[in-house]
């Protein structure tokens, strides 16, 4: 049984020029132990979807769903209290900004210890120790005098490293990570992605990885979701999709990378959107 | 033959910071004694991490900050703005492209003004003459007569980065700083960027300095490759002689840390899952 299971999300915001619809019909579904990326430009839906999965869009957001299960229970008709007690337990989730993440006036530790108290209901030590071990698992060195830290001392790579220890503090069975690695720098990113992909191995979560950087795909997914305004273009596991992708979007987005180049000029997607596909891959 | 448009030599720079009753002033050194020189119509990249002066670097190149000490030639000329005022023509001369398009137009100021500004400033051409060259600018970064009116909120990441692109091309300029020009910007946006950068340098020789993290546009935009690490340059060379055969650790550590996006890397990764 899949882990998260989703059909036919729409999401709409009410704006002042009418109901906009930033996510139109996604379907998906993540399994233990899988590691799911969604892939998509700015404004292709892919937060949206997520944060609908959380429960944590603004009020002018309509979320329906024809099913949003979550480890066989249904999200959609959850009290917000019950919803609550699974969102930061068993699902959590990872954002892109960092130091914006966390709250500046408390100190990292206090922090991590916040979800331990409200989900886990430990006491005080027990809390201190867990505190600790998690920073270790993270790769921070000194924990013990770092969690007195505020967040503005720390950098931006120790920050993320703080919010995964927040997000696997309870032991998640599903980890979302919405671009966790775009504000950081590369040799950064690299040791973050490393970290993301060995926890999830060593505790069988089932992660999320949404981006936009198809490197960041080729390096940890095991299946990935292309999404383009809203709508879902294509699903493939990660060599079919880089070997032989189906929808002319992700040609095209695969084409626009740099490290792809041919000659001179760089395809851009709307060159390639409304061409026809070469012959022997079907449409 | 060719003309060298921008040397740098031996250029370093210092910040002091704080300094109080309590505390004795600190010195920071942002850029420490680095050379380069870039040749008119050439792309010279500057690659490093956040913290590792390259900004700074930009800075200077662009005439904002100068140097603490070293010199800098544009067109052959000294120029040392913390002695000498700076002209109109060497301002003229450089321009900078900054990273954010959302930080770096004004919310208030139309597009036209904001291509007008420039030469307001820095010429004595009338209102009628401004709008002209403006409407062309437009026209050349792939906009059109109707955005002349409309406010930066209007437009997106990719048509504001365009925007930013055409004022610091109004003043006809031989040298462009290219401060991360396309890392805020979606990956398709950022070919059109690419594209677009790539075809204003074939048309007016343009010469950039272009900064990025990113190695893979780096490997697409640059001849020359310039690898910055504390302040100092650790690689400066030709494309090919970086890319195929990095002398310095921390350039190795950058090529393994670039997320790989080919075909064999991913079957690579698969096996070794498969494996553990």
């Amino acid at each position: 049984m899949a882990l998260l299971d989703i059909q036919n999300l729409v999401v709409e915001f009410q704006t002042a020029s009418g109901p906009f619809r930033a996510v139109d019909g996604v379907s998906l579904h993540v399994d233990e132990r899988e590691v799911l990326a969604i892939v998509g430009e700015s404004g292709s839906g892919k937060s949206v979807s997520m944060l609908a999965v959380m429960g944590l869009l603004p009020w002018t957001a309509t979320v329906t769903a024809d099913r949003m299960s979550f480890n066989g229970r249904d999200l959609l008709k959850m009290s917000p209290a019950e919803r609550r007690r699974i969102v930061g337990k068993d699902i959590s989730m990872i954002f892109q900004e960092p130091i914006a993440s966390l709250n500046p006036c408390f100190t990292v530790g206090f922090q991590i210890e916040e979800v331990l108290r409200f989900h886990m209901g430990m006491d005080r030590a027990q809390r201190r120790a867990r505190a600790v071990e998690l920073m270790k698992l993270v790769g921070i060195a000194d924990p013990e005098e770092r969690l007195n830290s505020f967040p503005h001392q720390m950098s931006g790579g120790q920050c993320q490293r703080i919010m995964i220890a927040i997000a696997i503090a309870c032991n998640p069975k599903l980890l979302i990570a919405d671009e966790p690695t775009t504000a950081l720098d590369v040799t950064i990113q690299k040791q973050i992605l490393d970290l993301l992909v060995s926890l999830q191995a060593k505790y069988g979560m089932g992660l999320i990885m949404i981006t936009h950087n198809m490197g960041v795909v080729a390096e940890t997914a095991d299946r990935v979701i292309v999404q383009y305004k809203g709508r879902k273009m294509e699903e493939a596991d990660v060599l079919s999709l880089f070997e032989s992708p189906k929808s002319n979007y992700t040609r095209a987005l695969l084409s626009a990378l740099p490290e792809n180049a041919v000659g001179d000029r760089l395809p851009t997607v709307s060159d390639m959107l409304f061409e026809p596909a070469p012959s022997g891959a079907s449409a | 033959m060719s003309t060298t448009v921008v040397e740098g030599k031996n250029i370093v720079r210092d910040y002091h910071i704080g300094g109080s009753l309590f505390r004795g002033q600190r010195t920071v050194h942002a850029v420490k004694g680095v050379s380069f020189s870039v040749d008119k119509g050439k792309t010279l990249a500057i690659v490093g991490e956040s913290g590792c002066g390259k900004s700074t670097l930009a800075r200077i190149i662009t005439l904002i900050d100068p140097a603490t000490s070293g010199e800098l030639f544009i067109d052959g000329n000294k120029v040392d703005i913390a002695r000498n005022a700076l002209t109109k023509e060497m301002r003229r001369k450089v321009q900078i492209v900054f990273q954010n398009p959302y930080g770096s137009l004004n919310p208030r100021q139309q597009i036209g003004d904001v291509l007008g500004e420039p030469l307001l400033i820095n010429t004595g051409k009338p209102a009628e003459e401004r709008r002209d060259l403006a409407m062309k600018m437009l026209k050349k970064v792939g906009l059109g007569h109707e955005h002349y009116n409309r406010y930066p909120h209007m437009f997106s990441g990719g048509q504001r980065q365009r925007i930013a692109i055409a004022r610091a091309l109004m003043l006809n300029p031989s040298l462009l700083v290219l401060d991360e020009p396309v890392s805020a910007l979606d990956l398709s946006v950022q070919a059109q960027v690419l594209n677009l950068l790539a075809d204003l340098q074939d048309e007016f020789q343009l010469t950039y300095v272009f900064i990025s993290h990113d190695l893979s546009v780096v490997r697409y935009i640059a001849d020359d490759v310039m690898v910055m690490y504390f302040g100092e340059a650790v690689e400066y060379g030709s494309r090919e002689e970086v890319f195929s055969d990095p002398k310095h650790g921390y350039t190795r550590t950058l090529f393994a840390a670039t997320p790989r996006a080919d075909v064999a890397s991913i079957k690579a990764r698969l096996a070794k899952k498969k494996a553990a």
